[in-house]
């Protein structure tokens, strides 16, 4: 039996266990619509913007490790849909986005709302396709959900023609794939492996550094052991919270531009690093100069050999899925008894204890006017530290790194490399989505949150339960800070004027807003949002706080991460600075 | 340096535009550029010249690999190689240019592969150092165009990029 273009199309994601996909309709792609609406294995979510529907895929997929899958029109509905791919991209997130494309005839003419989707999003997908004939369309679709979610993960669009949709052939899905210049890597080199176990055995001060890869392959257990079994100190990057339980005593906190001074102190003195799913990311080590300027080893663990030994040199690189790599590592330390030299292991623990002690994320408390990170600390304390947290992009979404430490993997959702404002909402919809039984909260910004605000009305048809914690400082306030900080706080354009009343436009909306003015109403606040009474309920939080509180530390552009501008109450301390107590050489 | 990079890829439809794409995106150069498929039509094989620091061309390799439709990639330059470079030369020929313009094709070992009254066109190959020469032993006035395809490389003996 012949069946549709349309119908192919879902019954492919039947075949492919979807059961939630996130779009907007429009003409090209109206048989496709007509094609959801005949059958009943996925539910389709629709948005009010098609940038939301892709951040709800992407979050639908950082918080449960299955596909994300978005379906957008032609023309402007795929260019809108462009932000959230490249924010997908840039995270390595799986995702396949559909989008219509204008008759096949048609294509090439500049006919009505014809976009080249291919030449578009070709530099922020992981691969894409036009598909020009009905009897590739099925074994696109395969292919695209392996290349999405094998080697690095990414998004990948499928551009699928009008009358593609509409024609009719035979429907076969492909059992499996094979394409022959797509072999990624999953073990690691066990020479290069075995090295990097010596390297731990001859450490005097290691240092495990873990980012968003390790999530991404799932790979929190084992670096967990890892940490655990040697005694290793370990940091999270942004994109990494989570990997390690943020209450371990071995976690430093996250490390770069705003991390902990103990995490940044650790990782420019340390001489072995593990680098576990995490790129030297500028926003982490700032300058490569600076940073190398310590002698020290590198072991980078990464499934994408492009990562590796891009920004800085690398001594041990291991290709390979970074849990496979990560087991034969601990395989190989157990069978061997390798250790870290223990008496300069508990020198080294010893210093991070003393760059502990001045708590870097202190901040003054206040009765008058609610500071934000006492407001994230609250939530921390209501939720049970159990929440799926989303964040914008700015200030807000710092403290939140900061100051609600993580348990678990997939706990939290942000745009870590694209930084895109507008993604809390969206984000939160889809972890929601995919957690029903979750508390899913978005912490936000009154400029980050009117980048998708109409997403509280997807809200309301689909009952979304996601309390909204608005940030309030009246400013675009990471943007302010720079100001502040590099051009002689001229605070160009960073004023937000004409805020909205928020809890009237949640309320508009259909939801229940709170205004909290005091920091003695955060956690009652708080209390109420959470509690069973508006369990079911959207809640907007706006919590007006401190205008101008900057975030600490902070290691500016250029700056080595031993630089760190510090929260006033380090700026006069005499901070130990890093000693040579034993043959260690002189580092300071 | 310069570099000479051989690619096989998937002969499919902008798969050349991602090659491009990706050096554009990630400002780095290309000097030259040739394609055609292989004698397996399903496969093209791309000689890219490029120059950059040791550590710009292994970001390249890697880029390139990653690309999905990216088969195999070699470095022609890490062992020896053949290069050569085609190009057709539209020169001035009109009484003795004529002769003259002959001797010179023929130091050259080039074919003059077409003739009228007040032109020659002159083919040639070779490395792009033998070509530039050529156009530099000739008198700039008599150049009348001149269109080069840019390099092909192949390893020399035993070494053989395929799948
Ligand atoms: C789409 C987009 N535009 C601009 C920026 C640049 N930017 C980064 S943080 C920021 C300010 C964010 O303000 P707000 O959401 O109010 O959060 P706050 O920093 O005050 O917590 C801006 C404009 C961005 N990251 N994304």
């Amino acid at each position: 039996m012949e069946i549709s273009g349309a119908e192919i199309i879902t019954r492919c994601l039947q075949e492919e266990g979807v059961e939630f996909i996130f779009g907007y309709p429009g003409g090209a792609v109206l048989s496709i619509y007509d094609a959801i609406f005949k059958q009943d294995y996925f539910k389709h979510v629709l948005v009010r913007h098609e940038q939301a529907a892709v951040h709800a895929a992407d979050a639908y997929s950082r918080s449960s490790k299955k596909v994300g899958v978005a379906l957008v029109t032609s023309g402007p509905g795929a260019t809108n849909a462009i932000t959230g791919i490249a924010t997908a991209y840039m995270d390595s997130i799986p995702m396949v986005v559909f989008s219509g494309q204008v008759a096949t005839d048609a294509i090439g003419l500049d006919a009505f709302q014809e976009v080249d989707m291919v030449g578009c999003s070709r530099p922020i997908v992981k691969h894409n396709f036009l598909v020009k004939d009905i009897r590739e369309l099925a074994p696109t679709i395969k292919k695209a959900f392996h290349l999405a979610t094998t080697g690095r993960p990414g998004p990948v669009v499928i551009d699928v023609p009008k009358d593609i949709a509409a024609q009719t052939s035979q429907f076969i899905y492909p059992a499996s794939v094979s394409i022959r210049s797509y072999t990624p890597p999953t073990k690691g080199h066990p020479g290069q492996i075995k090295k990097a176990a010596q390297l731990l055995g001859e450490a005097k001060r290691p240092f495990i550094y873990v980012g968003g890869g390790a999530i991404l392959s799932n790979a929190s257990s084992e670096v967990t052991e890892l940490v655990k079994m040697l005694n290793l100190p370990c940091t999270n990057t942004l994109m990494g919270l989570g990997a390690l339980d943020g209450s371990d005593p071995h976690f430093l906190g996250m490390l770069g531009m705003h991390g902990t001074y103990e995490a940044n102190m650790a990782m420019q003195y340390s001489d072995v690093i593990i680098a576990i799913g995490a790129r030297f990311d500028d926003r982490v080590i700032s300058s490569p100069e600076h940073f190398l300027s310590q002698a020290k080893k590198i072991v980078h663990i990464d499934i994408d050999p492009s990562s590796i030994a891009k920004r800085v040199r690398v001594d041990v690189p291991i290709v390979g899925d970074v849990k496979h790599v990560l087991i034969d590592l601990i395989g190989i330390l157990k069978e061997t008894g390798i250790k870290p030299q223990a008496e300069a292991l508990a020198d080294w623990w010893q210093q991070i204890e003393e760059w502990r002690k001045p708590q870097s994320l202190w901040y003054e408390p206040s009765d008058l006017v609610i500071k934000p990170q006492f407001v994230v600390q609250k939530l921390w304390e209501v939720t049970g530290g159990e929440a799926i947290i989303t964040s914008d992009v700015g200030q807000h979404q710092m403290f939140a790194a900061q100051y609600y430490p993580f348990k678990r993997p997939r706990q939290w959702i942000n745009s870590g490399g694209l930084g895109t404002m507008g993604f809390g909402l969206p984000a939160a919809m889809g972890a929601q989505l995919a957690n029903p039984d979750a508390i899913v909260a978005c912490i936000t910004g009154e400029g980050s949150i009117q980048m998708n605000i109409q997403e509280l009305s997807t809200c309301k048809q689909y009952h979304i339960p996601t309390k909204i914690i608005n940030l309030n400082n009246r400013y675009l306030g990471m943007v302010r800070q720079w100001q502040h900080f590099f051009y002689g706080n001229r605070y160009s354009e960073s004023y937000m004027d004409a805020l909205p009343d928020f809890v009237k436009l949640a309320e508009a909306y259909g939801h229940v807003g709170m205004k909290i003015e005091t920091p003695a109403d955060v956690e009652p606040a708080l209390r109420e949002a959470f509690s069973d009474k508006l369990k079911d309920r959207l809640v907007f939080m706006d919590f007006i706080t401190d205008r101008e509180v900057n975030v600490f530390p902070m290691v500016q552009n250029g700056k080595g991460l031993s630089q760190m501008d510090l929260p006033p109450h380090m700026r006069d301390m005499q901070l130990t600075p890093f000693e040579n107590n034993r043959d260690y050489g002189n580092l300071c | 340096m310069r570099h000479i990079l051989s690619v096989l890829i998937e002969n499919e439809a902008g798969a050349l535009s991602r090659v491009t794409g990706l050096f554009s995106a990630r400002g780095y150069n290309i000097d030259s550029l040739t394609v055609q498929t292989t004698e397996d039509t399903t496969m093209s094989r791309m000689t890219i010249v490029t120059h950059g620091s040791e550590d710009v061309i292994e970001q390249i390799t890697k880029q390139l690999n990653k690309l999905v439709e990216v088969v195999k990639v070699i470095d022609l330059n890490e062992a020896d190689h053949i290069e050569r470079e085609l190009m057709l030369i539209k020169v001035r020929a009109t009484g003795k240019e004529r002769d003259e313009m002959k001797r010179m094709a023929d130091i050259f070992r080039g074919r003059i592969i077409d003739v009228t009254e007040k032109a020659y066109t002159v083919e040639l190959t070779g490395t792009g150092e033998k070509l530039d020469a050529f156009i530099k032993a000739l008198d700039p006035a008599v150049i009348l165009e001149t269109v080069r395809t840019g390099a092909s490389g192949i390893g020399r003996g035993e070494r053989i990029l395929k799948v």
